[in-house]
Protein backbone atom coordinates (compact mmCIF):
# COMPACT_ATOMS: atom_id res chain seq x y z
CA UNK A 1 0.00 0.00 0.00
CA UNK A 2 1.37 3.44 -0.82
CA UNK A 3 1.91 5.91 2.00
CA UNK A 4 -0.90 8.20 0.91
CA UNK A 5 -3.55 5.52 0.74
CA UNK A 6 -2.33 4.10 4.07
CA UNK A 7 -2.82 7.51 5.71
CA UNK A 8 -6.20 7.87 4.05
CA UNK A 9 -7.46 4.55 5.39
CA UNK A 10 -6.05 5.34 8.87
CA UNK A 11 -7.84 8.69 8.78
CA UNK A 12 -11.18 7.35 7.55
CA UNK A 13 -11.18 4.44 9.94
CA UNK A 14 -11.73 6.78 12.92
CA UNK A 15 -14.59 8.57 11.21
CA UNK A 16 -16.54 5.62 9.83
CA UNK A 17 -15.51 2.02 10.35
CA UNK A 18 -14.29 2.46 13.93
CA UNK A 19 -16.16 5.63 14.86
CA UNK A 20 -15.37 6.00 18.59
CA UNK A 21 -18.93 6.89 19.61
CA UNK A 22 -21.30 5.11 17.25
CA UNK A 23 -19.28 1.95 16.60
CA UNK A 24 -16.74 1.49 19.41
CA UNK A 25 -18.89 3.14 22.11
CA UNK A 26 -15.80 4.66 23.72
CA UNK A 27 -15.74 7.84 25.82
CA UNK A 28 -19.36 7.52 26.91
CA UNK A 29 -19.02 9.84 29.91
CA UNK A 30 -18.62 13.11 27.95
CA UNK A 31 -20.77 11.71 25.13
CA UNK A 32 -23.77 11.36 27.40
CA UNK A 33 -22.93 14.12 29.85
CA UNK A 34 -22.35 17.28 27.82
CA UNK A 35 -24.34 16.80 24.63
CA UNK A 36 -27.42 18.75 25.73
CA UNK A 37 -26.73 21.21 22.89
CA UNK A 38 -24.87 21.19 19.57
CA UNK A 39 -22.50 23.91 20.82
CA UNK A 40 -21.51 21.88 23.89
CA UNK A 41 -21.01 18.73 21.82
CA UNK A 42 -18.84 20.58 19.31
CA UNK A 43 -16.81 22.25 22.08
CA UNK A 44 -16.17 18.99 23.89
CA UNK A 45 -15.32 17.29 20.58
CA UNK A 46 -12.76 19.92 19.60
CA UNK A 47 -11.18 19.93 23.08
CA UNK A 48 -10.87 16.13 22.93
CA UNK A 49 -9.53 16.27 19.37
CA UNK A 50 -6.78 18.67 20.48
CA UNK A 51 -5.78 16.53 23.47
CA UNK A 52 -5.84 13.37 21.36
CA UNK A 53 -3.70 14.89 18.62
CA UNK A 54 -1.11 16.22 21.06
CA UNK A 55 -0.97 13.07 23.20
CA UNK A 56 -0.74 10.71 20.23
CA UNK A 57 2.07 12.79 18.74
CA UNK A 58 4.06 13.05 21.97
CA UNK A 59 3.53 9.40 22.94
CA UNK A 60 4.73 8.36 19.51
CA UNK A 61 7.78 10.62 19.83
CA UNK A 62 8.88 9.25 23.20
CA UNK A 63 7.67 5.64 22.86
CA UNK A 64 11.13 4.11 22.49
CA UNK A 65 12.43 5.92 25.59
CA UNK A 66 9.73 4.70 28.00
CA UNK A 67 10.26 1.40 29.88
CA UNK A 68 7.33 -0.94 29.19
CA UNK A 69 6.31 -1.33 32.84
CA UNK A 70 5.70 2.38 33.44
CA UNK A 71 4.23 3.22 30.05
CA UNK A 72 0.62 3.65 31.28
CA UNK A 73 1.48 6.16 34.05
CA UNK A 74 3.75 7.96 31.60
CA UNK A 75 0.95 8.21 29.00
CA UNK A 76 -1.53 9.42 31.60
CA UNK A 77 0.80 12.20 32.76
CA UNK A 78 1.23 13.34 29.16
CA UNK A 79 -2.55 13.29 28.59
CA UNK A 80 -3.32 15.05 31.89
CA UNK A 81 -0.82 17.81 31.07
CA UNK A 82 -2.53 18.56 27.75
CA UNK A 83 -5.98 18.45 29.33
CA UNK A 84 -4.90 21.01 31.91
CA UNK A 85 -3.54 23.21 29.12
CA UNK A 86 -6.92 22.99 27.36
CA UNK A 87 -8.71 23.86 30.60
CA UNK A 88 -6.58 26.96 31.18
CA UNK A 89 -6.98 28.13 27.58
CA UNK A 90 -10.76 27.68 27.65
CA UNK A 91 -11.07 29.57 30.93
CA UNK A 92 -9.01 32.45 29.55
CA UNK A 93 -10.41 32.74 26.02
CA UNK A 94 -13.79 30.93 25.81
CA UNK A 95 -15.21 31.38 29.35
CA UNK A 96 -18.73 30.60 28.15
CA UNK A 97 -17.76 27.12 26.97
CA UNK A 98 -15.56 26.63 30.05
CA UNK A 99 -18.59 27.22 32.25
CA UNK A 100 -20.91 25.02 30.19
CA UNK A 101 -18.56 22.02 30.11
CA UNK A 102 -17.57 22.41 33.77
CA UNK A 103 -16.30 19.21 35.39
CA UNK A 104 -16.25 17.42 32.03
CA UNK A 105 -13.10 19.26 30.95
CA UNK A 106 -10.79 17.70 33.61
CA UNK A 107 -12.59 14.41 32.97
CA UNK A 108 -11.16 14.33 29.42
CA UNK A 109 -8.12 12.76 31.14
CA UNK A 110 -10.07 9.57 31.81
CA UNK A 111 -11.72 9.41 28.38
CA UNK A 112 -10.72 5.88 27.41
CA UNK A 113 -10.60 6.89 23.75
CA UNK A 114 -7.44 8.93 24.40
CA UNK A 115 -5.51 6.41 26.49
CA UNK A 116 -6.78 3.68 24.14
CA UNK A 117 -5.28 5.36 21.08
CA UNK A 118 -2.01 6.04 22.93
CA UNK A 119 -1.67 2.41 24.00
CA UNK A 120 -3.11 0.66 20.94
CA UNK A 121 -1.81 2.90 18.18
CA UNK A 122 0.64 5.69 19.01
CA UNK A 123 2.98 3.46 21.04
CA UNK A 124 3.44 1.20 18.01
CA UNK A 125 3.37 3.54 15.01
CA UNK A 126 5.31 6.45 13.54
CA UNK A 127 4.63 10.06 14.56
CA UNK A 128 2.93 10.89 11.25
CA UNK A 129 0.58 7.87 11.32
CA UNK A 130 -0.24 8.57 14.97
CA UNK A 131 -1.16 12.16 14.20
CA UNK A 132 -3.36 11.05 11.27
CA UNK A 133 -4.99 8.42 13.49
CA UNK A 134 -5.68 11.08 16.15
CA UNK A 135 -7.20 13.44 13.56
CA UNK A 136 -9.49 10.70 12.24
CA UNK A 137 -10.60 9.48 15.66
CA UNK A 138 -10.92 13.04 17.00
CA UNK A 139 -13.01 14.19 14.05
CA UNK A 140 -15.17 11.08 14.30
CA UNK A 141 -15.72 11.84 17.98
CA UNK A 142 -16.42 15.54 17.32
CA UNK A 143 -18.93 14.84 14.55
CA UNK A 144 -20.73 12.24 16.64
CA UNK A 145 -20.99 14.58 19.64
CA UNK A 146 -22.16 17.49 17.52
CA UNK A 147 -24.83 15.38 15.81
CA UNK A 148 -25.96 13.95 19.14
CA UNK A 149 -26.00 17.41 20.76
CA UNK A 150 -27.82 18.88 17.77
CA UNK A 151 -30.47 16.16 17.83
CA UNK A 152 -31.08 16.60 21.55
CA UNK A 153 -31.16 20.40 21.23
CA UNK A 154 -33.65 20.32 18.34
CA UNK A 155 -35.99 17.91 20.13
CA UNK A 156 -35.53 19.23 23.65
CA UNK A 157 -35.04 22.99 23.32
CA UNK A 158 -36.40 23.72 19.85
CA UNK A 159 -33.19 25.40 18.75
CA UNK A 160 -29.90 24.59 17.02
CA UNK A 161 -26.56 26.15 18.03
CA UNK A 162 -28.59 28.46 20.27
CA UNK A 163 -30.80 29.79 17.45
CA UNK A 164 -34.41 29.06 18.38
CA UNK A 165 -36.98 28.12 15.75
CA UNK A 166 -39.93 27.92 18.11
CA UNK A 167 -41.30 30.60 20.43
CA UNK A 168 -40.35 30.86 24.08
CA UNK A 169 -43.80 29.68 25.09
CA UNK A 170 -43.49 26.35 23.26
CA UNK A 171 -43.13 23.20 25.29
CA UNK A 172 -40.54 20.92 23.74
CA UNK A 173 -39.64 17.34 24.67
CA UNK A 174 -37.62 18.20 27.76
CA UNK A 175 -36.81 14.50 28.16
CA UNK A 176 -34.19 14.89 25.44
CA UNK A 177 -32.06 17.40 27.32
CA UNK A 178 -32.28 15.38 30.52
CA UNK A 179 -29.91 12.41 31.06
CA UNK A 180 -32.33 9.65 29.91
CA UNK A 181 -32.75 11.49 26.60
CA UNK A 182 -29.00 11.17 26.03
CA UNK A 183 -29.22 7.38 26.14
CA UNK A 184 -32.30 7.27 23.93
CA UNK A 185 -30.89 9.63 21.30
CA UNK A 186 -27.51 7.86 21.31
CA UNK A 187 -29.09 4.46 20.77
CA UNK A 188 -31.19 5.59 17.80
CA UNK A 189 -28.33 7.52 16.21
CA UNK A 190 -25.96 4.56 16.62
CA UNK A 191 -28.51 2.26 15.00
CA UNK A 192 -28.99 4.61 12.04
CA UNK A 193 -25.23 5.16 11.68
CA UNK A 194 -24.49 1.43 11.61
CA UNK A 195 -27.30 0.74 9.17
CA UNK A 196 -26.01 3.41 6.78
CA UNK A 197 -22.31 2.49 7.02
CA UNK A 198 -23.04 -1.19 6.56
CA UNK A 199 -24.91 -0.40 3.38
CA UNK A 200 -21.92 1.56 2.03
CA UNK A 201 -19.53 -1.26 2.95
CA UNK B 1 7.97 -0.56 12.58
CA UNK B 2 7.68 -1.57 16.21
CA UNK B 3 10.40 0.15 18.17
CA UNK B 4 12.65 -1.84 20.45
CA UNK B 5 11.04 -1.67 23.93
CA UNK B 6 13.33 -0.62 26.70
CA UNK B 7 13.98 -3.01 29.56
CA UNK B 8 12.31 -1.96 32.78
CA UNK B 9 15.00 -1.46 35.37
CA UNK B 10 14.33 0.49 38.54
CA UNK B 11 16.71 3.25 37.49
CA UNK B 12 15.28 3.84 34.03
CA UNK B 13 11.65 3.61 35.23
CA UNK B 14 12.27 6.23 37.91
CA UNK B 15 14.22 8.36 35.50
CA UNK B 16 11.57 8.17 32.75
CA UNK B 17 8.73 9.16 35.08
CA UNK B 18 10.86 11.86 36.70
CA UNK B 19 11.62 13.46 33.35
CA UNK B 20 8.03 13.23 32.08
CA UNK B 21 6.42 14.67 35.21
CA UNK B 22 9.11 17.37 35.36
CA UNK B 23 8.53 18.38 31.75
CA UNK B 24 4.74 18.35 32.26
CA UNK B 25 5.03 20.48 35.40
CA UNK B 26 7.29 23.04 33.76
CA UNK B 27 5.09 23.42 30.68
CA UNK B 28 1.93 23.75 32.81
CA UNK B 29 3.60 26.46 34.87
CA UNK B 30 4.50 28.27 31.68
CA UNK B 31 0.96 28.07 30.22
CA UNK B 32 -0.50 29.15 33.56
CA UNK B 33 1.75 32.22 33.51
CA UNK B 34 0.62 32.97 29.93
CA UNK B 35 -3.10 32.66 30.64
CA UNK B 36 -3.21 34.38 34.03
CA UNK B 37 -3.83 37.84 32.58
CA UNK B 38 -6.50 36.80 30.03
CA UNK B 39 -8.28 34.70 32.70
CA UNK B 40 -8.63 37.66 35.05
CA UNK B 41 -9.65 39.89 32.14
CA UNK B 42 -12.35 37.42 31.04
CA UNK B 43 -13.75 37.27 34.57
CA UNK B 44 -13.83 41.05 34.86
CA UNK B 45 -15.43 41.43 31.42
CA UNK B 46 -18.26 39.11 32.42
CA UNK B 47 -18.84 41.10 35.60
CA UNK B 48 -18.85 44.42 33.76
CA UNK B 49 -21.27 43.02 31.19
CA UNK B 50 -23.66 41.69 33.85
CA UNK B 51 -23.59 45.04 35.67
CA UNK B 52 -24.34 46.88 32.42
CA UNK B 53 -27.37 44.75 31.61
CA UNK B 54 -29.08 45.32 34.95
CA UNK B 55 -28.39 49.00 35.65
CA UNK B 56 -30.06 52.15 34.33
CA UNK B 57 -27.79 54.47 32.34
CA UNK B 58 -24.61 55.48 34.18
CA UNK B 59 -21.24 57.05 33.46
CA UNK B 60 -18.99 55.88 36.30
CA UNK B 61 -17.14 52.57 36.82
CA UNK B 62 -19.43 50.58 39.17
CA UNK B 63 -17.19 47.52 39.11
CA UNK B 64 -14.21 49.38 40.53
CA UNK B 65 -16.37 51.15 43.14
CA UNK B 66 -17.80 47.92 44.53
CA UNK B 67 -18.90 47.86 48.18
CA UNK B 68 -18.86 44.52 49.98
CA UNK B 69 -21.31 43.78 52.78
CA UNK B 70 -21.11 40.63 54.87
CA UNK B 71 -24.51 39.01 54.62
CA UNK B 72 -24.04 35.89 56.74
CA UNK B 73 -26.22 34.23 54.10
CA UNK B 74 -25.41 31.67 51.40
CA UNK B 75 -22.48 32.45 49.20
CA UNK B 76 -19.88 34.99 50.12
CA UNK B 77 -20.39 38.63 50.91
CA UNK B 78 -23.01 40.66 49.07
CA UNK B 79 -21.50 42.93 46.45
CA UNK B 80 -23.00 46.32 45.70
CA UNK B 81 -22.05 48.20 42.52
CA UNK B 82 -23.21 51.83 42.77
CA UNK B 83 -24.07 53.70 39.56
CA UNK B 84 -23.79 57.46 39.04
CA UNK B 85 -24.84 59.64 36.13
CA UNK B 86 -23.20 63.08 36.07
CA UNK B 87 -22.31 62.72 39.74
CA UNK B 88 -25.85 61.87 40.79
CA UNK B 89 -26.71 58.50 42.36
CA UNK B 90 -29.01 56.63 39.93
CA UNK B 91 -29.10 53.14 41.42
CA UNK B 92 -27.01 50.10 42.15
CA UNK B 93 -26.51 46.49 41.09
CA UNK B 94 -26.62 44.11 44.05
CA UNK B 95 -25.80 40.40 44.23
CA UNK B 96 -28.22 38.02 45.89
CA UNK B 97 -27.92 34.27 46.43
CA UNK B 98 -29.99 31.32 47.55
CA UNK B 99 -29.00 27.71 48.19
CA UNK B 100 -32.54 26.44 47.81
CA UNK B 101 -32.33 25.88 44.06
CA UNK B 102 -33.08 22.43 42.69
CA UNK B 103 -29.34 21.73 42.50
CA UNK B 104 -28.10 24.21 45.09
CA UNK B 105 -26.70 27.67 44.69
CA UNK B 106 -28.33 30.33 42.54
CA UNK B 107 -26.60 33.71 42.32
CA UNK B 108 -28.23 36.76 40.81
CA UNK B 109 -27.37 40.35 40.12
CA UNK B 110 -30.31 42.68 40.69
CA UNK B 111 -30.24 46.24 39.36
CA UNK B 112 -32.14 48.93 41.30
CA UNK B 113 -33.14 52.49 40.49
CA UNK B 114 -32.47 55.15 43.10
CA UNK B 115 -36.20 55.04 44.03
CA UNK B 116 -35.90 51.34 44.94
CA UNK B 117 -37.66 49.82 41.92
CA UNK B 118 -35.95 47.07 39.96
CA UNK B 119 -34.45 47.73 36.53
CA UNK B 120 -33.38 44.22 35.49
CA UNK B 121 -32.01 40.93 36.85
CA UNK B 122 -29.12 38.83 35.54
CA UNK B 123 -28.39 35.24 36.55
CA UNK B 124 -24.72 34.89 37.51
CA UNK B 125 -24.60 31.24 38.56
CA UNK B 126 -27.08 28.38 38.50
CA UNK B 127 -27.24 24.60 38.20
CA UNK B 128 -30.98 24.19 37.59
CA UNK B 129 -32.54 21.54 35.37
CA UNK B 130 -32.04 22.44 31.69
CA UNK B 131 -35.36 23.29 30.06
CA UNK B 132 -37.20 23.74 33.37
CA UNK B 133 -35.39 25.79 36.01
CA UNK B 134 -33.07 27.38 33.47
CA UNK B 135 -36.06 29.23 32.02
CA UNK B 136 -35.54 31.73 34.85
CA UNK B 137 -33.03 33.31 32.48
CA UNK B 138 -35.81 33.81 29.94
CA UNK B 139 -37.50 37.08 29.14
CA UNK B 140 -40.93 35.66 29.94
CA UNK B 141 -40.01 35.10 33.60
CA UNK B 142 -37.76 38.11 34.13
CA UNK B 143 -40.06 40.78 32.71
CA UNK B 144 -42.47 40.48 35.66
CA UNK B 145 -39.80 42.02 37.93
CA UNK B 146 -38.97 45.05 35.78
CA UNK B 147 -40.04 48.36 37.21
CA UNK B 148 -41.50 46.72 40.31
CA UNK B 149 -40.82 48.17 43.72
CA UNK B 150 -40.09 45.34 46.19
CA UNK B 151 -41.93 47.22 48.94
CA UNK B 152 -45.17 46.76 46.96
CA UNK B 153 -44.28 43.58 45.07
CA UNK B 154 -44.27 40.57 47.41
CA UNK B 155 -41.19 38.49 46.49
CA UNK B 156 -42.80 35.11 46.92
CA UNK B 157 -44.37 32.65 44.50
CA UNK B 158 -48.11 33.16 43.90
CA UNK B 159 -48.63 29.74 45.48
CA UNK B 160 -47.03 31.07 48.70
CA UNK B 161 -49.18 34.20 48.75
CA UNK B 162 -46.76 36.45 46.86
CA UNK B 163 -46.71 38.15 43.45
CA UNK B 164 -44.15 36.11 41.51
CA UNK B 165 -45.55 33.97 38.69
CA UNK B 166 -43.88 30.58 39.00
CA UNK B 167 -41.91 28.87 36.23
CA UNK B 168 -43.27 25.40 36.91
CA UNK B 169 -45.80 23.79 39.20
CA UNK B 170 -43.09 22.71 41.64
CA UNK B 171 -41.91 26.33 42.18
CA UNK B 172 -38.55 25.20 43.58
CA UNK B 173 -36.49 27.43 41.30
CA UNK B 174 -39.02 30.24 41.63
CA UNK B 175 -38.80 30.15 45.44
CA UNK B 176 -35.01 30.17 45.41
CA UNK B 177 -35.00 32.96 42.82
CA UNK B 178 -37.41 35.06 44.88
CA UNK B 179 -35.33 34.49 48.00
CA UNK B 180 -32.18 35.64 46.21
CA UNK B 181 -33.94 38.78 44.91
CA UNK B 182 -35.28 39.43 48.43
CA UNK B 183 -31.76 39.20 49.83
CA UNK B 184 -30.51 41.70 47.25
CA UNK B 185 -33.39 44.06 48.11
CA UNK B 186 -32.57 44.00 51.79
CA UNK B 187 -28.90 44.63 51.09
CA UNK B 188 -29.85 47.53 48.81
CA UNK B 189 -32.12 49.09 51.44
CA UNK B 190 -29.36 48.83 54.04
CA UNK B 191 -26.92 50.36 51.58
CA UNK B 192 -29.20 53.26 50.68
CA UNK B 193 -29.69 54.17 54.33
CA UNK B 194 -25.92 54.34 54.71
CA UNK B 195 -25.64 56.84 51.83
CA UNK B 196 -25.32 60.52 52.74
CA UNK B 197 -28.80 61.98 52.09
CA UNK B 198 -28.81 64.62 49.39
CA UNK B 199 -31.22 67.48 48.65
Amino acid sequence: MSNASKYKSTFLRGIIRENPVFVMLLGMCPTLGVTSSAFNGLGMGVATLFVLLMSNTVVSLVKSQIPAKVRIPAFIVIIAAFVTVVEMILEAYIPLLYEQLGIFIPLIVVNCLILGRAEAFASKHSVASSAVDALGMGLGFTMALTVLGGTREILGSGSLFGFPFVGEEANMLILFILPPGAFIALAYLAAVFNKLTRKIA
Amino acid sequence: MTAQKKDSTLINMVLALFIITGAAGLSLGYVNELTRGPKAAAKLARKVQAVETVLPEFDNQPVSEVVRVMAGEPGDSTEIYPAYLQGEFVGAAVTGASEKGYNGLIRLLVGFHADGSMENIAVLEQKETPGLGTKMKGERFLRQFRGKDPSEFELKAVKDGGDVDALTGATITTRAFSEAVQQACEAYRGYKESLPTEN
